[in-house]
């Protein structure tokens, strides 16, 4: 059996390296936030229920950038048997499921006054759910795994696999159901609301990134910890 | 000479796990219990009405072969496991992937045997007439039923060896199924409904092109699920 790399004992990240760029990000997202909505009219159909928006795209847009990193790092997992690969995939995995979540909440609260139902079997919603479900999966793999070794290369296959399924869901659930609304574009809707997007764009992916790399830290120093443990229980033979 | 090798693994793999299960007998016959009593079930759902019957009809024989082939997966390595065997098994020279491929044609035959008693029960149970093209629905049936077992055969080598094997196999296998289930789905209907809108053909062919896409994933990360 091949072997997760065990001359790199884990070290503890150092304390606090992160929450400097933590405040800025939720910083840059209040204000972000509050831009967007001063400087942007009602909408001409939806009024201030446009304003959801700010929050539900940025959100549904940067869970790809949660599920690329998984993809990016469960595939160097595989290659080079990192167990911090394995970590950071499992990591971005739990915010982006967390983060569909909310794109799903979101939506549907829109949806509610808009299209006058909670849900629509429409493909961009259905894919979301259905790839809620596939990441739900992932993490329940990994609640049910001990052996880090297994758990990380069975979460990677999964993972890889899962992120695979993506487009593929999408594709099938569109020739399904052909009743999508067709997407806007910075060039369909005025210049003031494409400045709140973008803005908010940025600051959920410095609020994404800061959320997995905060969750990573957890996770390596549960792992040191767990290490020290190993090395005392074999009476600091490696010590 | 490599490739006649590794079908000869393949085949040696198969015939092993159709031996133990035909020599059993218990497993498929409970199986095939198990889904023609899902689709009783789904008629109580769907009421007495005929025309709602014959409309769910693609719907509750896909989910019936879906929901008791899930069984037949995980069985594939609890025999092995009881018995200790998969590590020999695993001992063996050549490559894994063999192995997959053998498990596969072994849950391949279990699960169309499988259809074969879904599809003839359902066609009377929710009065679908034999449509005219039926060699069409065979191909249905051999694509949809690929890819269920692809799939299946695949998450089963991690979830029968898990804590919590019963319910972490269809969290895991049910939302990947999505795609192949929906095209075999839409094939199906199309088919049954006389194909108006010429559209069976192009659900076949996305259930040929997932198949494909499912297969060499799983070929490529067999390897290291195996070994793990």
């Amino acid at each position: 059996m091949t072997s997760v790399n065990a001359q790199t004992t884990l070290q503890a990240p150092a304390q606090g390296r992160s929450t400097g760029f933590g405040w800025f990000a939720v910083l840059f997202l209040i204000a972000a936030q509050v831009t967007a909505i001063v400087i942007s009219p009602p909408d001409r159909d939806m009024g201030d229920l446009q304003k959801i928006m700010y929050v539900h795209f940025p959100v549904a847009l940067n869970t790809f950038t949660c599920f690329f990193v998984v993809l990016l790092f469960s595939v160097r997992f595989l290659w080079q048997r990192r167990e911090q690969d394995d970590l950071l995939a499992a990591s971005a995995a739990e915010v982006g499921t967390i983060m569909t979540g909310l794109t799903l909440a979101l939506g549907m609260l829109w949806g509610r006054p808009a299209w006058g139902v909670w849900w629509v079997w429409d493909p961009r919603l259905t894919s979301t759910l259905v790839l809620f479900l596939i990441f739900a999966g992932y993490l329940a793999l990994r609640e049910f795994v001990e052996d880090p070794e297994r758990r990380g290369v069975w979460s990677a296959a999964v993972g890889i696999l899962g992120a695979l399924n993506v487009p593929i869901v999408y594709m099938s659930v569109r020739w399904w159901r052909t009743l999508h609304q067709v997407q806007s574009s910075p060039s369909t809707v005025d210049p003031s609301y494409v400045i709140g997007i973008r803005l908010n764009l940025t600051a959920v992916l410095l609020l994404t990134i800061f959320l997995i790399w905060r969750r990573y830290e957890a996770a390596l120093t549960e792992r040191a910890a767990e290490h020290v443990l190993q090395t005392a229980a074999l009476g600091g033979a490696n010590a | 000479m490599a490739f006649r090798d590794e079908w000869a693994r393949a085949r040696a793999v198969a015939w092993k796990d159709l031996t133990t299960e035909r020599r059993s007998k218990a497993g498929f016959n409970s199986v095939a219990a198990l889904a023609v009593t899902i689709l009783v079930l789904f008629g109580f759902a769907l009421g007495p009405d005929t025309e709602a019957a014959r409309a769910a009809a693609p719907g509750a024989l896909w989910l019936s072969a879906l929901f008791a082939g899930v069984l037949a997966f995980n069985r594939s390595y609890q025999v092995e496991l009881d018995g200790g065997a998969l590590e020999p098994l695993l001992l063996y020279p050549g490559a894994r992937r063999s192995l997959f491929a053998g498990k596969l044609m072994a849950n391949f035959v279990f699960v169309a045997l499988l259809m074969a008693i879904v599809i003839v029960v359902s066609l009377v149970l929710f009065h679908v007439a034999v449509p005219a093209a039926w060699p069409m629905l065979l191909l249905v049936v051999l694509f949809g039923t690929i890819g269920l077992v692809t799939l299946g055969t695949f998450y089963a080598a991690m979830a029968s060896r898990s804590r919590a094997r019963e319910v972490l196999l269809p969290l895991l296998l049910f939302p990947m199924l999505v795609p192949v289930l929906l095209a075999a789905m839409q094939a199906t209907k199309a088919i049954l409904d006389g194909d108006i809108m010429h559209e069976a053909g192009a659900w076949i062919s996305l259930l040929v092109a997932f198949d494909l896409i499912f297969l060499i994933a799983t070929f490529f990360t067999f390897d290291y699920v195996i070994e793990a």
